[in-house]
């Protein structure tokens, strides 16, 4: 395949795991504990197991999974939300699949769609704003979800449905921004990550700048990485290569699609519908001071939390449950007591086990042969 | 005052455009449907032994083998027509190919439709149609069958459930526990194109492909390879879950490893193509017309040869081997050397494929 082969072929992959391993044996000196290098992205997370990536590295150079998986950072109240929206007569509910299994402190979307809930899956917002045209008796809520890469669609999505009249749609606004949870991140005070992967299809809309803080304030190098094979590789090396020159810079590996400064059309839209939050809870780490985004004033008519009364209750995780160490890279999945017993993919407790980018169900399916063997 | 006697006409060519109630209420609208799209499509004269069921004669069965292989399947498929096939075909396919990767000769099925009321009859037509013709392919009857027609809402337009008799060729013995380490796995063709092609079918995705699905009848093939292997361990064909559910389920019944290799997994570059873009994973995908076997490493090659001279069988491929490491695992070398677990998938993103 044209565009997708180059950045999987096996003979450059080697040459850069060689590379790695030169570098990692030349950091070897004085170490006491592998290099922590976070994705902060659940497609990197992603791909890294589809490609068996962990298994090439050198022991000096580990992976650590980041907060960036949308659904997995979903904090249960939300989804308890959602089930009270969906569970209303009037309302067809629109959802990406993959929030469809995330538990709620009493069902699921799809046990809600079981019991009777109008759910339907969409595989875009605009599908949403047709089935609203389609269904002028009902009403559509569109479940928003995810960073800045999803965003502009919906943002266009709510810009359509004012410019077009469609009265019945609405959106729920559960988007989040990674810049402030990453500051938070960085601001533990024993976190031990020695640099970052960057999100590409978030910086495909923001660009690199942003991340500048990152490098000029904490002092770590940053590489926002495409999502082939070669990508995470080349990028997990020029992060390397700055430890060992002891530099700490914004790079960007995923040129072909990242441009410095983002896409100024998507960026344009998000800035004319959304408006930061004073606040957002993210699972497993709390509430980070504006991480999430609501409906400016403007387009308050198409906010499904001011048409319907949400419960809005915080929902605290299952205390066994290890989901925030996992989402700073503090524990391993394997290292949570519930992982693989009392939480699987089929009966998850945590949403980190419900996507496929979530860590823990990463490493159940695709079976971290580390941790495997631990 | 002297009534004259007209005789009457029970048996009449259905003329309405859709199916109703009336369809299924066991008088003679219901006679009529089935008697003029079903009998008449199956048995050719619509003029079957009006009975409440088929029978065979033992002895003839017996002649193809020591044991009866008996299996059902319920078909919901959405749309109904799709690149490549439509439910009828599948309804055929997908139950002759159970009888088959038991080393059975598939011999008659049964066929139970449900209605949705206002289904035009047209389709039905077509749909009965395409379950004679497959049927025919398969060298199968359809002997035997049921109509049920049911209000708006109750079943979306039509479901298809076809239960199948054969007989079992006498000294094989295949199974899915049967696996042994050095074995050796093959497909007979390219993988997923089946469930790419219902997806797409649904128009949802407004994405323009070619991808027709893979439905077929294998009895065909699959003598051609118990002939060429006759230590053949196990045959199953690689419907919902894909190739990732029958190795998993093969590794777990037989208390083995198996390590397949991504660059050996025979696929489309348009069902890869699909995937990428979708994010989908192909070992994954629905199959129906793709069965995974296990042999002996000594009948590797003739089998691969035998899949090969088969016009299902063209892109055969070797892609793994039973091992004894890490029992119940498999185990997926991709395309440089890295290792990953290849796992069953919990729930399906892609409902309603068959």
């Amino acid at each position: 395949m044209r565009y997708v082969d180059e950045f999987r072929d096996p003979a450059l992959a080697a040459t850069l795991v060689k590379e790695i391993g030169a570098i990692s044996a030349r950091l070897e000196r004085g170490r006491d504990r592998p290099f922590a290098i976070m994705e902060v992205c659940g497609g990197h997370t992603h791909a890294i197991f589809r490609y068996g990536l962990e298994g090439l590295l050198p022991d000096l150079v580990e992976f650590v999974h980041g907060p960036g998986c949308p659904v997995c950072v979903l904090p249960m109240g939300r989804v308890d939300d959602c089930v009270a929206i969906a569970e209303r007569e009037e309302v067809i509910f629109a959802t990406f699949g993959d929030a469809m299994r995330v538990p709620g402190s009493r069902k699921s979307l799809l046990q809600a769609k079981a019991d009777g809930a109008d759910v339907r899956m969409v595989y875009s917002p605009l599908d949403a704003l047709t089935l609203a045209k389609r269904n002028p008796e009902r009403q559509v809520v569109f479940f928003g979800l995810g960073f800045e890469t999803t965003m502009p669609s919906t943002a266009l999505t709510v810009l359509r449905a004012a410019r077009e009249g469609v009265q019945n749609f609405s959106l729920f606004c559960n988007h989040i921004t990674i810049i402030p949870t990453l500051r938070a991140l960085l601001e533990q005070p024993d976190l031990g990550i020695d640099g970052f992967i960057g999100p590409g299809h978030v910086s495909m809309v923001i660009g690199t700048a942003p991340y500048r803080f990152i490098a000029e304030e904490f002092a770590k190098p940053l590489v926002v990485a495409g999502f082939e094979p070669i990508d995470l590789l080349q990028s997990l090396l020029m992060v390397l290569r700055q430890i060992e020159t002891g530099t700490a810079r914004i790079e960007n590996q995923y040129a072909r699609v990242v441009p410095e400064h983002g896409n100024p059309q998507a960026l344009k839209a998000v800035e004319e519908v959304y408006e930061p939050r004073e606040t957002f809870e993210w699972r497993g780490l709390g509430s980070i001071a504006g991480s999430g985004v609501r409906l400016k004033a403007p387009y308050g008519a198409f906010d499904a939390e001011k048409r319907f009364s949400v419960p809005d209750v915080k929902v605290a995780d299952p205390s066994s449950c290890r989901c925030g160490e996992v989402l700073t890279g503090a524990a391993k999945p394997w290292a949570c007591p519930e992982f693989g017993k009392g939480c699987t993919p089929e009966t998850p407790l945590g949403a980190l086990m419900v996507s496929s980018e979530g860590s823990c169900a990463a490493y159940y399916q695709y079976g971290g042969m580390r941790g495997e063997a631990a | 005052m002297n009534i004259p006697f007209v005789p009457s006409t029970r048996r009449r060519p259905l003329t309405h455009k859709t199916v109703t109630l009336a369809h299924g209420g066991g008088g003679s609208a219901m006679r009529d449907l089935i008697d003029d799209v079903f009998l008449a499509a199956f048995s050719g004269d619509g003029r079957a032994a009006p009975e409440d069921q088929a029978r065979f004669d033992l002895a003839a069965l017996m002649a193809h083998g020591d044991r009866l292989a008996f299996t059902t399947d319920g078909f919901v498929v959405d749309p109904l027509f799709f690149p490549g096939g439509d439910i009828g075909k599948l309804a055929v396919c997908g139950t002759v190919n159970d009888l088959a990767v038991g080393g059975a000769k598939p011999v008659a099925l049964s066929c139970a439709v449900i209605i949705e009321e206002g289904l035009p009859v047209e389709t039905l037509r077509q749909v009965a149609a395409s379950m004679a013709q497959t049927a025919r392919a398969a060298g199968v009857a359809i002997a035997t069958g049921d109509t049920k027609v049911v209000a708006r809402g109750a079943c979306d337009k039509l479901f298809i459930t076809t239960t199948g008799i054969g007989v079992v060729r006498k000294g094989l013995d295949v199974g899915i526990s049967k696996a042994r380490p050095g074995d050796v796995v093959l497909v007979n063709g390219l993988l997923g194109d089946h469930g790419a092609a219902i997806l797409n079918a649904r128009g949802d995705l407004a994405l323009e492909t070619a991808i027709e699905s893979d439905c077929a009848p294998l009895n065909g093939l699959i003598d051609t390879l118990i002939e060429a292997a006759p230590g053949l361990r196990m045959m199953r064909d690689a419907t919902r879950g894909g190739v990732a559910a029958v190795v998993n389920e093969l590794a777990e019944a037989s208390a083995v490893g198996v390590r397949l290799r991504e660059l050996s997994l025979p696929m489309r570059a348009e069902v890869m193509g699909f995937c990428e873009i979708l994010g989908l994973d192909p070992l994954y995908l629905a199959n129906e017309g793709k069965i995974l076997a296990v042999v002996p490493p000594e009948e590797a090659d003739t089998a691969l040869v035998a899949l090969r001279a088969h016009p299902l069988g063209r892109e055969a491929a070797i892609i793994g081997e039973v091992t004894g490491e890490r029992p119940g695992r498999v185990v997926m070398q991709t395309r440089f050397g890295g290792e990953r677990i290849v796992d069953m998938l919990v729930g399906d993103q892609l409902p309603r494929i068959c």
